[in-house]
């Protein structure tokens, strides 16, 4: 192999791709945040006993969880421009990232949901708590831990996928490094190079959730 | 006082309640008897609106449990209830479980809730366990825990469903000797029970429930002793003695 390495173009553009590393993780948590809210009402709503809710809900999750999140960037980032819809880039890609959790979270909350039995609602009933006090303080605190895994690998899912984010022009982590690498064509060192900050973020955000989900969970069965 | 009137269940096809009449004067303890499937459990669920009816009425201090207009949440508040299964909340600790619904229903301060939830806890002989969750409880300690629970709201009647029923042999005693103050103290309280002796001992009233009609009711001699009205109780007492 003749191929010569040569990584300091690599260490002088750190600085601004841990930058970049933190759009990236911009971008993760407030479509995260997004997600897990939306995935919750649509989990509500497809559990509706009414029409319309039941089939919005339905659709979105279909949509969602059955085409590429590629084409729900293009469709928020040039798409909605036929409708006169301009959205940033950054707007764009949260919009679609978001959609897309919302749509997962609101399947792993329907598991989450059939994992809680019907008595710990029965009996929050009879405590003459309304519907919503038993949704807020029984039955979705219980819910949030069972899925409280699933939650955190689906938001490791989110930072990778935010990469895609690259393609509706978007300068995060991946999209910076794509910059370099036509600046300086050392291809392979900067990919390599963040595919490492890929790796410990991932690796940061599941210790980080071990350690709060051991905190959180601490005498709890 | 509780008055159940003309009380029709069903459940599709399944007549579960086939006409059940009923009342409880304050005070009174009354416990209800029969087999499996008799339809015992389910007129509780019914008292409390837990289960929609199909005929008849239900009425607490007057108000009818089952008219749309009445506000279920508030007039559950007075009715408390603990279930064979004790359905404590596993995320919370003792303390929480029995503060959470005096502090988010009726509103009070946490400081006042925590109170209250201690004095209950006290009262159930569960003082050294308030930070302890669920898991770390033993059945009966956790059923003692959801009657403090119940309690907590201070309701003016309370509704037992088989809570020994689920609890290994060597609980169920704390379990009854707790129900056993409660009616010393004048509780008002309806029993679905399989625990004979507890029945009799502590039953101002008991009732016999065979296939969704209540058989027969009278204080606790007449249906334990030696001549029941109905040749029915007279059986199933043969054969649970």
């Amino acid at each position: 192999m003749d191929y010569q390495f040569l990584w300091p173009p690599v260490i002088k553009a750190l600085p601004k791709l841990l930058d970049a590393a933190l759009l990236t993780m911009q971008v993760s948590v407030i479509s995260m945040i997004f997600g897990l809210s939306i995935g919750l009402l649509l989990s509500f709503g497809r559990r509706s006993k009414y029409f319309i809710p039941r089939t919005l809900s339905s659709i979105w999750v279909e949509i969602a969880r059955n085409t590429p999140v590629l084409f729900q960037i293009f469709f928020c980032y040039w798409g909605l421009g036929e409708f006169g819809i301009f959205l940033s880039s950054f707007v764009a890609v949260v919009t679609a990232l978001s959609f897309n959790t919302a749509g997962y979270m609101a399947e792993t909350f329907r598991g989450g949901f059939n994992a809680i039995p019907d008595t710990q609602l029965n009996a929050a009933r009879s405590l003459g708590m309304s519907f919503f006090q038993t949704q807020r303080y029984i039955i979705v605190p219980q819910v949030l831990r069972v899925i409280y895994y699933p939650m955190t690998n689906q938001f490791i899912w989110v930072i990778l996928m935010s990469s895609l984010g690259m393609l509706a022009g978007l300068r995060e982590l991946t999209g910076e490094t794509q910059y370099f690498n036509s600046r300086t064509f050392r291809t392979f060192e900067f990919f390599a190079a963040t595919a490492v900050i890929y790796y410990i973020i991932a690796k940061l955000v599941m210790l980080g959730a071990r350690l709060l989900g051991w905190r959180l969970f601490r005498g709890q069965s | 006082m509780i008055e159940v009137k003309q009380l029709h269940k069903k459940y599709g096809e399944l007549h579960v309640l086939k006409g059940i009449d009923l009342s409880v004067k304050k005070g009174e303890v009354v416990c209800v008897i029969g087999a499996s499937g008799s339809g015992k459990s389910t007129l509780l669920y019914c008292i409390n609106g837990l289960e929609t009816i199909q005929k008849g009425e239900v009425l607490i201090d007057g108000i009818s449990v089952h008219d749309k207009n009445t506000d279920l949440n508030k007039l559950r508040q007075n009715v408390g209830m603990v279930f064979q299964q004790w359905n404590s909340f596993p995320h919370l600790t003792a303390l929480e479980n029995v503060a959470l619904s005096p502090r988010v229903v009726k509103k009070m301060s946490k400081i006042e809730a925590q109170e209250i939830a201690k004095k209950q806890l006290i009262h159930v002989g569960l003082e050294d366990k308030l930070n302890v969750y669920p898991s770390a409880l033993s059945g009966g300690q956790q059923q003692r825990l959801a009657i403090a629970r119940a309690l907590a709201m201070e309701p003016s009647y309370m509704l037992f469903d088989e809570v020994t029923s689920a609890l290994d042999p060597e609980l169920v005693g704390e379990v009854l000797d707790t129900l056993r103050l409660l009616a010393k103290d004048g509780m008002t309280m309806i029993c679905v029970t399989h625990e004979m002796s507890f029945a009799r001992d502590v039953a101002d009233r008991v009732a016999y429930f065979h296939e969704g009609l209540m058989e027969e009711i009278g204080p606790p001699e007449q249906i334990f002793g030696d001549n029941p009205k109905s040749e029915k109780t007279k059986k199933f007492l043969a054969n649970v003695k």
